[in-house]
């Protein structure tokens, strides 16, 4: 088991593949071509897809958005290892998860263009909507997962967080529940060393955030978050043993976000460039890369780069062109059905 | 069969549990102890621990978790031991639970009842006897309930397990073993949105609920004019039409709560009662409630509550405007 292996009290780190792209043959987890062809194309897509995103923001016709990059492998390892029947319980910075458990990008930018909309995901794909008041998707994520207990369904909910999420009330209380139910659940902590400003070391006193999870009485391991290969086998272990009813786990992923809070920031407030230059050089990206290269699985990823630049552009088109909401569709979910006093307030017929 | 509120409570519980299955219960002591009111007696006997829960000491996280539930198959019925308490769910219920459907345009909705006792008179520890339902009635996206009567619990409840959508039930802590009425021992449902006319009268509108239904009643009982009184049963969304209806009749109306008068419920009642029958109105709505002070403690309590005579007091000075 990782989890025995690597002890967070102790801040041991998983590592699959280093940042020349070397893998440890020891730790490799079982990955066809195919699918680690496939990894590389969610992160090289959610890297340009996100890039696309602050450029819409910055031309005004996008709101305010966190960016994911730098953090592409840290969000898609554990989603790679869900089910179709698994919950997908996230933040507001996992789009490489997202696009990978099936919610379209058209979708995911028609949200950050302010649509409610962009929440509806197609019938089938399990994700919660996005959860902005920070940490408190995580009791959600137990309750969905108690509920699939309860039923005797297999099904596992991955919850994604950030470090200052660890802060929050709401993470002590929703692991605890985890904890004493022993629900099927992973939990993953992007630590990515700043909640806006505010760096980890003033978040927690704690060695590192994995051992949190020894106070609730299930593993925790901490993973180089850079690393698309150990992100994956640890979500993989924790995610078989939610499945097979031994409970939850927490990883904390360590990694490092190498743009802005969001698009309404500027990181170079808090932070170093020679800091940030250093990260840009474990860039996840480079160092699948380098290993897929060196492994003969890609050659070059021109005609990838320029495929995945027209799908962008086409979702971006996409998202532009849904009409904005009617006065009807504002007011018609605020209950099932709508009081008389609302259709008053609505006035109009709704148009 | 004679029952009292918390035997009403817990006929809806059981039957509803027994009726299906993705009913569940959770809260504080609610399993093994029954509840600190014991309204939750003999449910885990019955049900299980799979689906009467004893949850760790944390509100919010009762409340998440209830939400999460709920996103996934389940209706929970999750209780907070004293509303006092319940602010610390505000969280998951104004951030998620009220806005859920909204947010996906109805196709993640958080069928869930948060069940709390509300209100003074039973000379409890501070943060006991908080009367705040104005709080949860801002928030579009909840419904906010509050029986009066056993008979009223039971059907109230039913229909509030069953909603769609997010219900805070509000028990007066004083009715749960005042008073017993017949109820029906099979299934009782009280539609919710619509208020109930206690009893009917034509010089003056008494509008109402929860505990202060019965001190309504006694107050009305020694009047020489005739009253008409209204259990509002549901705070939001409310029921504007039976309210206006009577007041358009009677041309006077007093609003009796034991929330604090300031952005209280009854600014709320007085206001739609002006937008809907101003050329009506004999008099201006009249607010009989708690003042805009923090809830004493028992030994000062008679200071702060609505009671019977403050009730006639209201009504007297209308009737003579």
């Amino acid at each position: 088991m990782l989890t025995d292996d690597f002890d967070p009290m102790k801040g041991e780190m998983l590592r699959v593949m280093d940042e020349e792209g070397n893998v440890d043959a020891s730790r490799m987890p079982k990955l066809s071509k195919d699918l680690l062809l496939k990894a590389y194309r969610n992160m090289l897509l959610t890297r340009l897809a996100d890039d696309k995103a602050v450029k819409l923001q910055r031309q005004g016709r996008l709101g305010a958005y966190p960016p994911s990059k730098g953090q592409e492998a840290s969000q898609l390892g554990p989603a790679m290892t869900l089910k179709e029947g698994d919950w997908l319980v996230w933040a507001f910075r996992e789009m490489g998860a997202l696009l990978w458990k099936g919610a379209p990008l058209e979708t995911l930018y028609l949200y950050w263009m302010g649509n409610e909309m962009g929440n509806v995901y197609p019938d089938g794909v399990r994700i919660t909507p996005s959860v902005v008041p920070v940490g408190s998707q995580v009791p959600h994520a137990v309750g969905i997962a108690y509920a699939s207990k309860m039923r005797g369904e297999k099904d596992v909910t991955l919850a994604y967080f950030g470090d200052g999420a660890t802060s929050e009330g709401d993470f002590h209380e929703g692991l605890n529940f985890a904890g004493v139910y022993q629900t099927p659940n992973v939990f993953v902590c992007q630590n990515n060393q700043f909640a806006i400003s505010t760096r980890r070391a003033k978040q927690s006193a704690s060695t590192t955030l994995a051992q949190k999870a020894v106070a609730y009485g299930f593993p925790g391991i901490l993973v180089d978050g850079n690393d698309v290969l150990a992100m994956y086998a640890a979500a993989k272990e924790a995610v078989e043993r939610a499945r097979k009813g031994k409970g939850p786990t927490l990883i904390e992923s360590y990694t490092y976000r190498l743009s802005d809070h969001t698009t309404s920031d500027d990181w170079r407030k808090y932070r170093s460039k020679e800091e940030v230059a250093e990260w840009e050089r474990k860039d996840p990206l480079k160092r699948f890369r380098s290993y897929l290269v060196a492994q003969n699985i890609l050659k070059d990823d021109e005609s990838l780069i320029k495929e995945l630049t027209e799908i962008v552009e086409r979702a971006a088109a996409t998202a532009e062109a849904v009409p904005v909401p009617s006065r009807q569709d504002v007011f018609a979910h605020t209950y099932a059905e709508m009081p008389a006093y609302l259709r008053d307030q609505m006035g109009g017929g709704g148009k | 069969m004679m029952m009292n509120m918390v035997q009403a409570i817990n006929s809806a519980l059981s039957l509803e549990m027994e009726r299906d299955p993705s009913v569940v219960i959770m809260g504080e002591d609610v399993g093994l102890d029954g509840g600190v009111f014991r309204v939750t007696d003999g449910l885990l006997d019955k049900f299980g621990e799979a689906r009467v829960i004893d949850t760790p000491l944390a509100e919010a996280g009762i409340a998440g978790v209830a939400i999460g539930m709920a996103f996934n198959g389940l209706r929970p019925v999750a209780e907070v031991q004293f509303m006092g308490f319940s602010y610390l769910t505000l969280n998951q219920m104004i951030n998620h639970a009220a806005r859920m459907r909204n947010r996906t345009r109805g196709r993640m909705t958080v069928p869930m009842v948060l069940r709390m006792p509300y209100g003074a008179g039973v000379k409890a520890l501070e943060h006991h006897s908080e009367s705040t339902e104005a709080l949860y009635a801002q928030i579009p996206g909840l419904k906010v309930v509050v029986p009066s009567t056993p008979l009223e619990a039971k059907g109230l409840l039913t229909s509030s397990i069953r909603d769609p959508d997010p219900v805070i039930f509000l028990e007066p802590t004083r009715s749960y073993r005042m008073l017993k009425e017949e109820v029906p021992d099979g299934e009782y449902l009280v539609p919710l949105g619509k208020a109930r006319t206690v009893q009917e009268g034509d010089d003056v509108t008494v509008i109402g609920w929860g505990a202060v239904i019965p001190l309504i009643q006694r107050a009305v009982a020694s009047l020489q004019a005739s009253a008409e009184v209204i259990d509002l049963r549901t705070i939001s969304p409310m029921d504007t039409e039976t309210v206006l209806d009577s007041v358009k009749r009677t041309g006077r109306a007093v609003v009796v709560h034991e929330a604090p008068r300031s952005f209280g419920p009854g600014a709320e009642i007085a206001s739609r009662i002006y937008e809907g029958a101003i050329l009506k109105l004999e008099a201006p709505v009249e607010r009989v409630t708690a003042p805009d002070i923090t809830v004493p403690l028992p030994k000062g309590e008679d200071h702060y509550y609505v009671n019977e005579q403050m009730i006639r007091d209201g009504i007297e000075r209308t009737l003579r405007f």
